[in-house]
């Protein structure tokens, strides 16, 4: 199946497409002819500018949802234009909250798999095929679809570059949402923004994470004053926001957030395959653990064997004194 | 109030995972446990039916090898019975056939809340609880940090980039829990011997009118073409801390132009 046009979701965050959906549209650039957006909200006109500037040429317009969970009726507008003959070969999600909805949504809608946790996506002689990181990174899994129908892909950010291809605004088309019945019963009734002082985690350039070494919920305090001192945002394993010590928001890996600061700073993670996959890509990393047989190390530029309830506290005097 | 958690029996996490070379499917062989993500729906599930004041959970699971170990734990956490739809042909099924299988079973079931993880820790696709909404047609919450029932309807406080959305559905829906957001009960004695002599119904696809052409990997529209090994990063420097180690991490912030 050649690839001639590909549509990739364009979500929007604080007026903007997230830069996510960003690196999705300047790749589909890469792959493909004609490369269009789906996007929902009331500020659809607004941001056709900046996907056009990345390369997208349409942005489909499913409009405001009216408080409604986007999954069931964004999934039910794509699906409506597909079985009207006007749908993509390929269509990418950022792998988000609600991108993940809309594509699984969307798969069991029209009866196609859906590939997911994908970083990397290249065109060969029947289509495109998928790279995956498996076991924490140690291997790369190739995959491809096989039948007919649009491939569904849901990509890992920070997978491929974000750049302008110096395109006009993209031209709003709606595509207006079908009646989704009963699956479209969730609606937001209230949102609210959690505090957060500092960079987000996955666009800050210092990253300081904490995990189980830590010992007590307690000593994130310190991951957080580092962080802050370091201008950079605090993150955690997945052990510690199991056992209740951090929100998920916080989590870096497989099930988290993927990250690529210029300094990524492990402390008292071990290193399990499930927290390498989301950082092993940092610039740089420097670990702090007690145990120096802990895999961290062996992704660490700069290792320290040693406590951190003794480093943590003298690296944030140190950091303190300098002013 | 009838809550279905879907759970999934994995190979344990601790032990290093492999491929079969010949199909690329994870290899699953030895003993099973519960996903430890799964851990929290069945908690979840078992407090809001206590505080329902009726009702019961049901556990629905699939395996290719009528493996049951992992359903025990959760049968001896608490839950009421399971089905476990066990067949040959299930071997290599992608997400979108395991919610087809798992669908049909949950129907059964009659459930006024299907609960579900994030995402498993083996496969971590995390399409699969979407899915199964979809091919029940009901509404679906996923990321969910906090649940509640009030009256007939659902109050969920769902996961957000910039913090969480308080997001209301009638029932019946599908949540997933998101880790941590309920701590486990640890089986007891006595809920492990009662879990030995609890229900467990064993079904074929076909008792599920699912024809074995849409599972398995002959039902699966996707194939692994290749597996090979990335690039390794090679390691760093190693400072073993003898009192002034956070010195040299100052120093190698300061080359990179951080301080």
């Amino acid at each position: 199946m050649s690839i001639d046009k590909i549509w990739v979701l364009a979500e929007v965050a604080d007026g903007k497409p997230i830069t996510a959906s960003l690196e999705l549209i300047s790749h589909a650039k890469s792959l493909a002819g004609t490369v269009e957006a789906v996007a929902y909200g009331e500020e659809t006109a607004a941001i056709a500018g900046t996907l056009g500037e990345y390369g997208a040429t349409t942005v489909h317009d499913v409009g405001d949802l009216g408080g409604s969970l986007p999954g069931a009726p964004v999934a039910g507008a794509i699906a409506a234009a597909i079985v009207a003959g006007n749908g993509p070969d390929a269509i990418l999600f950022p792998a988000t909250y609600d991108g993940r909805d809309i594509a699984g949504r969307l798969s069991a809608k029209i009866d196609r798999p859906v590939l997911t946790n994908v970083v990397g996506l290249v065109a060969g002689d029947g289509g495109l095929s998928t790279q995956h990181a498996i076991f924490g990174g140690a291997q790369i899994a190739t995959a491809r679809f096989v039948g007919d129908g649009p491939g569904l892909f849901v990509i890992r950010a920070k997978s491929f570059p974000a750049e302008t291809s110096g395109g006009g605004p993209a031209e709003v088309v709606a595509a207006a949402a079908t009646e989704s019945g009963p699956t479209n019963g969730a609606k937001i009734v209230a949102s609210h923004v959690e505090e957060r002082t500092g960079p987000k985690l996955d666009e800050a350039s210092v990253v300081v994470s904490g995990g189980r070494g830590l010992g007590e919920k307690e000593n994130y305090a310190l991951i957080e004053e580092l962080a802050s001192l370091l201008q950079g945002a605090a993150g955690a394993s997945r052990a510690i926001v199991d056992a209740g010590w951090v929100p998920y928001s916080h989590q870096v890996g497989q099930t988290g957030k993927t990250v690529k600061p210029t300094v990524y700073m492990a402390c008292g993670i071990s290193g399990a395959t499930q927290h390498l996959v989301g950082m092993k890509n940092s610039k740089n990393i420097v670990a702090i653990n007690k145990d120096q047989d802990a895999p961290i190390f062996s992704v660490a530029d700069l290792g320290i064997v040693g406590d951190v309830h003794k480093v943590l506290p003298k690296l944030i005097e140190a950091l303190k004194a300098r002013g | 109030m009838n809550v279905v958690v879907c759970v999934k029996q994995i190979p344990d996490p601790a032990a290093p995972p492999s491929l079969d070379p010949g199909t690329n499917n994870l290899i699953r062989a030895g003993k099973l446990i519960l996903d430890d993500s799964d851990a929290y729906g069945v908690e979840m599930a078992l407090q809001l039916v206590d505080k329902a004041g009726e009702g019961e959970v049901t556990l629905v699971s699939m395996t290719p090898n009528g493996e049951t170990s992992g359903l025990r734990t959760a049968l001896a956490m608490g839950a009421a019975k399971a089905i476990l739809i066990s067949d040959d042909s299930l071997a290599g099924t992608d997400a979108l056939g395991t919610a087809k299988v798992l669908a049909a079973a949950i129907k059964r079931a009659e459930p006024d809340l299907i609960l579900a993880a994030t995402e498993s820790t083996d496969g971590y696709t995390g399409t699969t609880p979407v899915q199964i909404a979809e091919i029940l047609g009901l509404p679906s919450v996923t990321f969910a940090k906090k649940v509640e029932i009030d009256g007939g309807s659902l109050k969920v406080e769902r996961q957000t980039e910039a913090g969480y959305d308080e997001v209301e559905s009638p029932l019946p829906a599908l949540v997933t829990v998101t880790a941590g957001v309920v701590e486990p009960r640890y089986p007891s004695f006595k809920g492990i011997m009662a879990a030995k002599s609890k229900p467990v119904e064993t079904l074929t696809i076909a008792d599920l009118g699912i024809d074995a052409g849409q599972v398995g990997a002959t039902g699966a529209r996707q194939e692994i073409t290749d597996v090979s090994a990335s690039e390794e990063r090679a390691s760093g420097e190693i400072v073993v801390d003898e009192g002034d180690a956070h010195e040299r991490v100052i120093q190698f912030l300061e080359q990179l132009k951080v301080l």
